[in-house]
């Protein structure tokens, strides 16, 4: 039970890191990604490619996967935003995550296509003895998480996090006070892809094998369910909206040891059934979701001077 | 310093301006009224870049400025309001005012991280700043409300004042009273009269003809797309065609 409850605090912080990035472009940014299943898996394919064939170490093939997870999301922006209106761009992002997803799935040369990728290392693995190896990941994996929000954080405090907002708000009149709207929106899309090619990264590293099945569209709607859960725009909310979903999820696989007539299929009926009451109980109940996104308030009453 | 000549522009098949010109001379309040539907509002969005005439000159201190970006804008000292506000409502008020500040380092996101004494130092001055602008219109205390919970007339004068910010050279108002009260109508005018003796440059659409009486002049007269006439208000008030315009239209 102990162990169950490590691995399953594990998936939930790489699942919060991914709904993170989503709360960044969707939640704060006002971008929508529904090809967020396809970067998820460009980062963990990406991770462990520059790991097997490539040779880098657990620690750059991290970095190296946020950069190209990055540098994937801001081309689709850049292209995208350049040449069609904003209301085109969650279509296109459709279109990208699926394409992406194909690739795995078919380019054998590189991704081995159903077969997956296998013998994924993972980091710290020769200084810690096999048996304690789940706490060690499960404080990386933590770490990873409350560095995403401690970022992330000290962003939308910031002025960059203003027009980030301001570009969710109104693009019109950001431009008219001077902003650079495309520029913001391939920043939020291109930072928010870092992000999830980090969580890729720890999916690969808890996995150790990874294959195409492992990304499917479902994943784009859990995440979206953690973000809504937890607030638009509020982090620390994802962090609780993540392990609502990830608990309902794998909490009714319990339901199997209640009524063991059930079959897996069923099962996997019955896990989508109840996320599904879950969110619905949730936008009757609190449709603004856990937590409020960041708002800057001032000392009104001081003298011109206050602490940001 | 901002010259329009034989703008036209069609939405569709329907001619909203259509040989339409005006000149705004520097130091000036220049006031643009005319019926409803005359092609005021739509002449600010072809100046404000939100999309180019079909034909016709825009020129800003003698550059083209037609097609040109709405932020390009911006760096040339150009800002516009809306006619009907266009707060950015999840962001408190303050907020509205700091976004407006020009040159925040902070705005490169990694400058948070690297550069965060000067990101704090600059964000100080642009409070400051907003602050004042803020208390000028009695907003202040609402300053840490999002800026949706504002009632209409502060949202106009949120919108004034975050124009205000951007230290632009000229500002193009688009009924800047409306449904604000008229003592505060009166404090706007003051307060426009005064920033235009500080430099400032202003063209503004108006249906409040006391303020245009006041503080407009030259006045320029927009009627079905094109200009009609120009000149002091006695001068626009004695013209017959003005009259008719708005008459013409009002028993149409
Ligand atoms: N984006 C648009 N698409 C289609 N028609 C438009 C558009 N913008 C303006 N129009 C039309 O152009 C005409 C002029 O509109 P405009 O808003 O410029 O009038 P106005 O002079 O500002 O009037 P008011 O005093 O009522 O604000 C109107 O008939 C309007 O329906
Ligand atoms: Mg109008």
């Amino acid at each position: 039970m102990i162990s169950f409850i490590i691995l399953m605090s594990i998936v939930i912080c790489f699942s919060a890191v991914l709904a993170l990035a989503l709360n960044f472009q969707w939640g704060s940014g006002g971008m929508v990604n529904f090809g967020l299943a396809g970067f998820y898996a460009l980062g963990a394919y990406a991770c462990a490619l520059l790991m097997l064939k490539g040779g880098f170490n657990t620690f750059f093939a991290t970095l190296g996967a946020m950069a190209i997870v990055a540098v994937a999301c801001g081309l689709v922006a850049i292209v995208t935003l350049r040449v069609t209106e904003e209301d085109y761009f969650a279509i296109v992002t459709l279109g990208v995550g699926e394409m992406l997803r194909l690739v795995a799935l078919n380019e054998d040369w590189l991704t081995k296509g159903a077969l997956g990728l296998s013998g994924i290392e993972r980091p710290f693995n020769d200084w810690v003895a096999p048996t304690s190896y789940s706490y060690v990941m499960l404080g990386f994996c933590a770490l990873m998480v409350a560095a995403t929000v401690w970022f992330l954080n000290k962003l939308a405090r910031s002025p960059f996090g203003r027009v980030v907002r301001a570009v969710r708000e109104d693009d019109v009149v950001a431009a008219t006070l001077g902003k650079h709207v495309l520029w913001a929106r391939i920043r939020i899309f291109a930072i928010g892809g870092a992000l999830i090619g980090l969580a890729g990264s720890l999916h690969a590293f808890y996995y150790q094998y990874i294959d195409p099945t492992q990304f499917s569209n479902i994943v784009i709607a859990y995440a979206f369910m953690a973000v809504i859960a937890g607030g638009r725009g509020a982090y620390l909310g994802t962090i609780l909206g993540a392990s609502i979903v990830m608990v309902l999820l794998e909490g009714s696989r319990f339901a199997k040891d209640l009524i063991p007539s059930l079959s897996s299929d069923q099962l996997a009926a019955i896990r989508i059934i109840i996320i599904g009451v879950g969110l619905i109980a949730l936008l009757i109940y609190r449709p603004q979701g856990f937590l409020r996104e960041y708002r800057l308030q001032a000392n009104l009453s001081g003298s011109k001077q206050q602490s940001p | 310093m901002l010259t329009v000549k034989d703008v036209a522009k069609s939405f569709g098949g329907f001619r909203a301006l259509n040989g339409c010109g005006l000149e705004v001379r520097p130091g000036t309040i220049t006031g643009i009224i005319g019926p409803n539907g005359a092609g005021k509002s739509t002449l600010f969005n072809i100046i404000g870049g939100l999309f180019p005439p079909d034909q016709g000159v825009v020129e800003l201190e003698g550059r083209s400025i037609a097609g040109v970006r709405p932020d390009k804008l911006a760096g040339l000292g150009l800002v516009r309001t809306f006619q009907i506000s266009r707060e950015l409502g999840e962001l408190t008020v303050l907020e509205n005012m700091l976004l407006a500040g020009q040159g925040q380092s902070g705005e490169q996101a990694w400058a948070n991280f690297l550069r965060w004494g000067l990101v704090r130092e600059q964000e100080a001055r642009t409070l400051a700043k907003a602050r004042a602008l803020l208390e000028r219109v009695d907003l202040w205390h609402l300053a840490n409300d999002p800026a949706r919970n504002l009632s209409g007339g502060q949202k106009k004068l949120l919108e004034i004042s975050r124009a205000l910010m951007l230290d632009p050279k000229i500002i193009l108002l688009d009924e800047p009273t409306a449904g604000v009260s008229p003592l505060m109508s009166r404090a706007l005018t003051k307060a426009i009269s005064t920033l235009r003796d500080d430099g400032i440059t202003f063209a503004i659409i108006e249906h409040d003809m006391d303020m245009i009486a006041e503080i407009c002049n030259p006045i320029y007269v927009l009627a079905e797309g094109r200009t009609l006439t120009s000149g002091s208000f006695a001068e626009v008030t004695a013209n017959e065609d003005v009259m008719k315009a708005y008459l013409g239209k009002v028993a149409a």
